[in-house]
């Protein structure tokens, strides 16, 4: 019995371990914001969850006592690396639009184009300083 | 020789993640946008937290918890604070 939680909790560090290495890869790697977003919040988080699940299984066996921190911190990962992702690329897209951060490996250097209506990006509408919306400064570089 | 399964294996997780440290590094170094940094630190908070539940692991003590789950917040709350900044140019309207 002891073998097998062995085995198990050696299988579960080591991909772990090779998931984080490959989402680090990932944000090394990658040429823009946008792919870079990919290997953090997928791989990363896939791999702290599969070590911590493996530390879950490893207590009782060789350690003594069962605690539940380990599933209430991989909750906890889980459910906000997609809010920071996305809180991340709309920052870059907000940026990116203004032209404080233009980034050519994105091929969209020009900003967002403007959505079909009459509204704004949701990005840019609730700003609160306005400023001169996208189309018009994409426009005005043409 | 079964002995040598975990110990191997918690090696070689901890190689992973020190170079996964090292490449994060890098991309906070290097990284051309704020965006990339910001992304950098949250990836950065997250290889931490891995690096401690796997000093548990090692140490075979439970101690180490408690610090990982405040730095999984800290670490969230951070990445929102400086989103937030980047987005509004202020964190508390």
């Amino acid at each position: 019995m002891t073998l097998v939680a062995q085995i198990v909790v050696s299988f579960l560090l080591v991909l772990g371990g090779g998931f984080i290495l490959v989402g680090s890869w990932g944000l090394a790697k990658l040429p823009s914001v946008m792919t870079r977003l990919h290997g953090p919040t997928k791989a990363t988080t896939l791999g702290v969850g599969a070590c911590l699940i493996g530390s879950m299984i490893y207590f009782p066996f060789f350690g003594g006592a069962w605690s539940a921190h380990e599933l209430l911190i991989t909750l906890f990962l889980f459910l906000t690396a997609p809010v920071s992702a996305n809180l991340i690329a709309k920052a870059h897209l907000h940026r990116q639009g203004r032209r404080i951060d233009a980034n050519p490996s994105d091929q969209i250097v020009d900003g967002l184009p403007a959505p079909t209506g009459t509204a704004d990006w949701a990005t840019f509408g609730g700003a609160k300083t306005p400023e001169p919306s996208v189309p018009e400064q994409a426009t005005g570089k043409n | 020789m079964s002995g040598m399964i975990l110990p191997t294996a918690l090696g070689f997780a901890f190689v992973c993640v020190s170079l996964s440290i090292l490449l994060t590094l890098f991309r906070l170094w290097r990284g051309p946008l704020s965006a990339d940094r910001i992304l950098a630190v949250d990836t950065l908070t997250i290889n931490a937290i891995a690096m401690i539940v796997l000093f548990g692991i090692a140490y075979t003590t439970p101690d180490y918890f408690e610090a990982a789950l405040l730095l999984a917040m800290v670490g969230f709350v951070a990445t929102v604070a400086y989103c937030k900044f980047l987005l509004r140019g202020d964190i508390i309207e």
